[in-house]
């Protein structure tokens, strides 16, 4: 029985890897947070997960002869404009303490689906090892 | 990888409001710089902040940086103060006080260094996870 990596590490790599994506997004949003005229934005991480699980990502096929390709999260990640709690006079929508806070959640996301990988891999390891 | 973008993203942000700390500094160390007429007497001086984008420059279109377009002076009127033994007062005795609000110049101080302190949290951060993920495995 031949191990797969691909199977043993699941959604975690792209998970990885959107979660990079918000945490720039982020860093936009609080790096913004004094320009006049700057738009808060974010990803619905809900949607992108739920999309992610299903089949909606994976690649039409058109013909027998081609391939579906499984598709990526990040591939179609499209940020969304926050709705201003406290719009300012300015234009700017960027509320600093929720973006601080969404981008430590993230953080915190981003560490913890770290950790689970490092768990697959210690698993694959020991798999290998056969101890 | 997109973690290194946050480099980019939070020292733009740092420079600029460096660049807005440096501007309250000059504003508050000539709040007092008196002149003879209104063309040489000390504005204060604002920058203004505009975001970039970095798609622009072959970069990611979920990240946007700061930067600041200028520095603009202040058209408030100077305050006229009648002090004839001034010796820069003008041919009436009256010398011309700059126009820069103290009270304007410490909120955006503390605003500017929040501000700071708030990026310097993001970069911190970002390294953190980007160390983390180097000893992905081990």
């Amino acid at each position: 029985m031949a191990i797969s990596f691909d199977k043993a590490l699941g959604d975690m790599p792209d998970k990885l890897a959107l979660y990079g994506k918000r945490s720039s997004l982020l860093a936009s949003n609080i790096a913004n947070a004094d320009t006049p005229g700057f738009k808060a934005r974010d990803i619905d991480f809900q949607t992108m997960l739920a999309k992610a699980g299903g089949a909606q990502l994976a690649l039409k096929t058109t013909h027998a002869g081609h391939i579906g390709g499984a598709g990526s999260m990040s591939a179609n990640l499209d940020p969304l404009y926050r709705i201003p709690v406290q719009p300012s006079l300015d234009g700017n929508t960027v509320n600093i303490q929720v973006e601080q806070a969404e981008f430590t959640e993230n953080a915190v996301r981003y560490q913890s689906t770290l950790t689970f990988l490092t768990g697959r891999f210690r698993g694959l390891k020991a798999a290998i090892k056969g101890e | 990888m997109s973690l290194f973008n946050i480099f980019d993203i939070a020292g733009s942000a740092m420079s600029s409001e460096s660049i807005r700390l440096n501007v309250t500094a000059s504003n508050l160390a000539n709040a007092q710089s008196v002149g003879p007429d209104e063309a040489s007497t000390y504005h204060a001086r604002h920058p203004v902040f505009s975001s970039v984008m970095q798609s622009l420059q072959g970069g990611d279109a979920a990240s946007v940086g700061v930067k600041v377009d200028g520095i603009i002076e202040s058209q408030a009127p100077l305050e006229r103060r009648y002090q004839p033994g001034h010796p820069l007062a003008d041919d009436e005795g009256f010398i011309y006080m700059p126009n820069v609000s103290m009270v304007d110049e410490m909120a955006n101080m503390i605003s500017a260094s929040r501000s700071y302190q708030s990026n310097v949290e993001v970069l911190n951060t970002s390294k953190q996870l980007m160390l983390a993920t180097l000893r992905l495995g081990q």
